[in-house]
């Protein structure tokens, strides 16, 4: 697994107090992990934080899974 | 009680009576506070007669990029924005069927959107603080109604209605939004009137008086209080039982 797809899912688990191996790709973060619609604004705010990078709302609209998360922040930073 | 040691306030209408007498109050308390305002020269005598912890902050409100601003500066300046006041206000009273779209947008403007802007611009910090405080000041005609303030009371409302949906949202972070509404309140605009004139006012209220500057700052600093903690989506009437919601 990469590095970024390590820290994501590190800040995952803290945020949403999840277990670590139910965090996969297809995990969505409001179907599967537990999250309401301000946890996923919070999740995106740590990401920025993390990776130093900017998220948009339109894009952060688009990520609702693990997975997409990954790819967003491997693509941006 | 109400210790606000180490938190930082930011204080729109700062210039005027009441907003001036609500920085005293949260600065007498301990907090450090940001004093935003039209006018720079009252904003540097309340800091100056305040001393140390007092930063001025001068703003626009009918200035969108001014207001999307004021937040950074007042978090540069004092660190963060633990505390924000939407105290500022303006009136343009005019009768209804008189009332241009230019009366009505720029009472709206400052009175509502400003605080909206301003809510929006220091709600991610507060996320992630875990700790907020957000008061804005209402009024009494905005649950009444007022012949001639048709603009103000639809702001004065609009600020309720937002106060409430923003504490729903945000309550489980441990940040609190919630509403003053004062009634009538002795300032330098209600000291212009005559005995008669007073008179007729204070026959609606069953206090009989006019409140005063320092009883909406009290209120203010209740509710920025950690003690308000379990406090959020209300409103607290001022007004002397003139209205008893």
């Amino acid at each position: 697994m990469s590095d970024v797809a390590d820290r994501v899912k590190k800040i995952v688990v803290e945020h949403l107090g999840v277990e670590e191996d139910k965090v996969v790709e297809a995990a969505s973060f409001i179907d599967d992990l537990g999250a309401d619609s301000l946890d996923t604004v919070e999740l995106v705010m740590a990401f920025e934080e993390e990776f130093g990078i900017e998220i948009p709302d339109d894009a952060a609209e688009t990520i609702q899974t693990f997975g997409d998360a990954v790819k967003f922040i491997s693509e941006a930073s | 009680m109400f210790d606000l040691t180490g938190k930082t306030a930011l204080v729109t209408g700062a210039s005027g009576g009441i907003g001036g007498a609500i920085a005293k109050a949260l600065h007498a308390a301990g907090a450090t506070v940001g004093l935003s305002g039209t006018r720079v020269e009252p904003l540097e005598a309340l800091a100056a007669e305040l001393g140390e912890r007092a930063h001025v902050l001068p703003c626009n409100l009918s200035d969108g990029e001014a207001v999307d601003a004021l937040p950074k500066q007042a978090i540069a300046a004092m660190g963060s924005v633990d505390i924000l006041v939407n105290n500022a206000g303006i009136t343009r009273d005019q009768l209804f069927m008189r009332m241009s779209d230019d009366e009505w947008q720029s009472v709206i403007d400052v009175n509502l959107t400003s605080a909206m802007r301003l809510c929006r611009g220091v709600m991610r910090p507060m996320m992630k603080a875990r700790w907020g405080r957000i008061i804005n000041v209402s009024s009494i005609v905005g649950a009444t109604g007022n012949p001639g303030q048709v603009n103000y009371a639809a702001s004065k409302a609009g600020l309720v209605g937002m106060t409430k949906s923003i504490a729903y949202e945000v309550a489980s972070r441990g940040i609190t939004a919630n509403a003053v509404a004062p009634g009538f309140i002795a300032t330098a605009m209600t000291d212009k009137l005559n005995d008669d004139q007073k008179t007729t006012i204070n026959k609606q209220i069953p206090a009989a008086r006019m409140g005063s500057s320092d009883e909406i700052a009290a209120a203010v600093l209740y509710l920025a209080s950690p003690e308000a903690g379990y406090v959020t989506g209300s409103t607290l009437h001022v007004n002397g039982g003139m209205a008893m919601l």
